[in-house]
């Protein structure tokens, strides 16, 4: 069962691996960067929101962080335009830890539905202070240095760091999973009083936790920087990225290991491909929507735990079919 | 005998409700201590300023000569202080097994969390066997959620004395279970308190609580009212008068 499980692991990471090499036209790679982007933060998100039950909905604030702490040291340290920029990819992750901790010592003094409203609030707070601030370049946004290489190849380089951050971000997922850790936040989701009274010191726990999930969000904001070579307040620090990213871990499972992934891969390829196809930026909004409705009515726990249901019920009902036709016989 | 767990003078209040006013209470090492009284005479607000969920307004609460009066719940149950609550609380989404190994290591610093696993070995062996001691060992791989209210009971006291605490709080073991559950957790609690665990029992029933405690304190309005032996509480006007008249809260089928 585990080994079987794990095949398919190995099959998806190959797909993964194989894809830029069969499919060159930058469009197709293009979405692909940004897929597994999303992967990669959804992951990651969902490594604290997922498991504690805390929805974050100010992530956009370590998406930014990344992307303002790469370009300006790249700025300020005068990296050449070439995959040396990708070195500062991490140092975009540490930044937005280390704005983690302030953000989740003033978020995580409060419960759940208020939680999600401070979440809120700093991240406009982040936007706020990016477009005003000089440093940040304001709305003009700032450049990273160009990077000459040729069309046909210039996505690939980008593509395989997204998918290292992707790998990543699961494999930080399963260790939280199998830690003690892990198994505190999973207590804190369902009873937080409860945990307490059991030892388990919640709010270093919970603290822990959101700044570990926002490592892979500041490198994934990091990537897209370069890969997008300018950035502006608006880009980095966008309200449409904070619930895309609980969208997508919600619509694949919350609180799953497959379901971040599989969300994100569906509604950011999605996305992309409606905006190409359709030459229409919003339109994704229209089929996002109609979408999370049948979510929500039909597999609430998202598409993961449903088919997972769905195949023990068949598989039960196989079982009961057996079991009747041998006593028949 | 000495005192595990001494509350001296605990007064709180909630707006304008005094919850408690300056009630003492004493839990002697070895013993099984019963709390009655009334509905709303403040024995859950005393168990929760025990356990550190509220803090008193005024008092100390003392266990084993360390003053716990304002510390967090997590402190209180790492220097030995477990608990389970009137309306039962186990963590609902993750399997049985995993609910045993969340109270496991009950003084571990935050941080080694991030560095071990689940569970090693020992901690496999100790859950299981506390399991198998209140009769759910079979159920470890179900998810918690699908136990019953009574099954429920047993997990959230095995899941307590997991971390091998010296004095347990129960706030109505026996309330909503049926009678053989009830004389089974009679006898689980008997013979725990005969290898050495103390226990602090909130109950209802009256029988219960008769039959199990060495010593009974009644609650009225916040006060500890008497204390003392079971058949000197059976016989005590006073509690006759807190239960029945002489207030405008009482409880009917209290009276046994």
């Amino acid at each position: 069962m585990l080994r079987v499980r794990n095949v398919w692991w190995i099959v998806a990471l190959a797909v993964l691996v194989l894809f830029p090499l069969f499919e060159t036209n930058p469009t197709w790679t293009g979405i692909g960067v940004s897929a597994l982007i999303f992967m990669g933060c959804a992951t990651s998100w969902n490594m604290f929101s997922g498991y504690s039950g805390y929805v974050n909905l100010g992530s956009a604030v370590f998406y930014g962080v990344g992307a303002y702490t790469m370009t300006l040291l790249a700025d300020h340290l005068n990296v050449p335009g070439n995959g040396d920029l990708f070195w500062l990819v991490p140092v975009g992750g540490l930044g937005a830890m280390i704005v983690a901790i302030p953000f989740g010592l003033i978020a995580l003094r409060v419960r759940r539905h208020t939680f999600v409203v401070i979440t809120i609030a700093i991240f406009f707070v982040f936007q706020l202070s990016a477009i005003n601030f000089s440093f940040t370049g304001g709305t003009a946004g700032l450049q990273l240095p160009y990077i000459p290489w040729l069309e046909t190849n210039f996505n690939k380089p980008f593509y395989y760091v997204a998918l290292a951050i992707v790998v990543f971000a699961t494999l930080l997922s399963v260790a939280v999973r199998r830690s003690r850790f892990g198994l505190q936040l999973l207590a804190i989701r369902d009873d937080e009083d409860r945990a307490a009274g059991l030892g388990v010191k919640v709010f270093a726990v919970k603290l822990v936790g959101f700044t570990l999930s926002a490592f892979a969000v500041g490198m994934g904001g990091a990537l897209y920087a370069i890969f997008l070579g300018q950035i502006y307040p608006q880009f980095v620090f966008d309200p449409i990225f904070d619930i895309s990213i609980a969208l997508m871990a919600i619509l694949g499972g919350l609180g799953t290991l497959t379901g971040p992934l599989l969300g994100a891969l569906l509604l950011e390829s999605t996305q992309q491909y409606l905006a190409i196809r359709f030459s229409n930026g919003s339109i994704y909004l229209i089929v996002f929507g109609a979408l999370f409705l049948l979510i929500v009515l039909f597999m609430p726990q998202g598409v993961v735990v449903f088919l997972g249901d769905w195949r023990t019920r068949s598989r039960e009902r196989r079982a009961e079919g057996a079991l009747v036709a041998s006593d028949a016989l | 005998m000495t005192n595990l767990l001494t509350v001296e003078r605990v007064s709180k209040s909630f707006g304008g409700l005094q919850a408690l006013a300056e009630c003492s209470l004493s839990v002697e090492k070895g013993s099984i201590t019963g709390l009655i009284g009334p509905n709303g005479s403040g024995k859950t607000t005393l168990f929760n300023v025990i356990t550190g969920y509220e803090k008193p307004d005024s008092g100390s609460v003392t266990f084993e000569g360390t003053e716990i009066t304002r510390a967090s719940p997590s402190k209180v149950f790492a220097l030995g202080v477990g608990r389970t609550f009137q309306i039962t609380r186990i963590f609902a989404r993750i399997t049985v097994l995993e609910n045993m190994l969340v109270a496991t290591q009950r003084d571990e610093g935050w941080l080694r969390g991030l560095t071990r696993s689940k569970s090693s070995k020992s901690e496999l062996a100790a859950a299981m066997e506390w399991l198998d001691f209140v009769g759910i060992g079979r159920l470890a791989a179900q998810p918690a959620g699908s136990l019953s209210f009574g099954q429920r009971k047993l997990l959230e006291l095995a899941y307590v004395l997991v971390a091998d605490p010296d004095v347990i709080l129960l706030d109505e073991p026996a309330g909503g279970v049926n009678l053989t559950l009830i004389n089974e957790i009679a006898d689980k609690i008997r013979a725990l308190n005969k290898s050495g665990k103390s226990f602090l029992i909130v109950e209802h029933n009256m029988e219960f609580v008769m039959n199990l405690c060495d010593r009974v304190t009644v609650m009225h309005q916040g006060v500890d009212l008497v204390s003392g032996t079971p058949q000197e509480i059976r016989s005590n006007p006073l509690v006759l008068d807190a239960y029945l008249g002489g207030s405008d809260e009482y409880d009917d089928e209290e009276v046994s």
